[in-house]
């Protein structure tokens, strides 16, 4: 099952540059493991303290994983992920 | 240095200057590795603060998702402070996180909603590392610049 994964500029540093990965887990939380076996510390770019980061924003085929389930998303193969940091400040 | 043209300039002031007491935030899309603020895409403060901006997460996409069709990128990321200056403060560097673009910022705290000048400046926001470099406002976007 391939799961492809958009990746934000400021995280290309862990994946050789590439805009888009392929990755795979059947959940959201499971995607991010596998990520970071194949790209190490990425994860800890996306998960503080077991939970997604507060200013990393990641979406499932355009939804916010915020209302469908946060790192226990539901991912199914073709599903489209994306990586976003928020755009904030003080 | 980030150079912009008039009318983008008097765009971000202008949204400043409507949204004071709130932060007004935005960016200026270019196409991807020209550093050319071509097109001002003003956002909504999803924090509606005069202390904290953040785009919508939902209108953030919405925004990476034109860019990414069109070949674009954030040239510029700007936003207001509405009582302090145009300096970027702990909170933006932190989470600055397009090492590629200018971070203008705009300070409305000496004249609010009305007509005057305003603080405007631009910085690179690179591993918490913030530099000032000067801003060239010009009549128009030449071929050139």
């Amino acid at each position: 099952m391939a799961i492809e994964v958009r990746i934000p500029t400021i995280l290309r540093n862990y994946t050789g540059g590439e805009k888009a990965v392929s990755a795979q887990g059947a959940s959201l939380s499971a995607l991010i493991d596998d990520l970071e076996v194949n790209h190490p510390g990425i994860k800890d770019r996306l998960i503080d303290n077991g939970d997604l980061r507060r200013f990393v924003n990641v979406y499932v085929n355009d939804e916010d994983v915020r209302f469908i389930g946060g790192l226990e998303a539901v991912l199914s193969d073709g599903d489209q992920v994306v990586v976003l940091p928020a755009v904030a400040g003080g | 240095m980030l150079t912009i043209d008039q009318a983008t300039y008097d765009g971000i002031v202008a949204h400043a200057k409507r949204d004071h007491p709130d932060e007004a935030c935005g960016i200026v899309a270019g196409p991807e590795g020209s550093d050319r603020a071509e097109r001002l895409v003003e956002m909504v403060n999803a924090a509606g603060s005069p202390t904290f901006y953040e785009f919508d997460s939902t209108e953030l996409l919405e925004l990476y998702k034109e860019m990414w069709d069109r070949d674009e990128e954030p040239v510029v990321i700007y936003h207001s402070h509405t009582a302090t200056g145009a300096y970027p403060s702990r909170t933006d560097i932190g989470l600055a996180s397009e090492p590629g673009a200018h971070y203008v910022l705009v300070s409305t705290r000496e004249h609010g909603n009305n007509a005057g000048p305003v603080e405007f400046r631009s910085y690179r926001i690179v591993d918490g590392e913030v530099t000032e470099e000067p801003v060239t406002v010009v009549d128009e976007l030449t071929a050139s610049n």
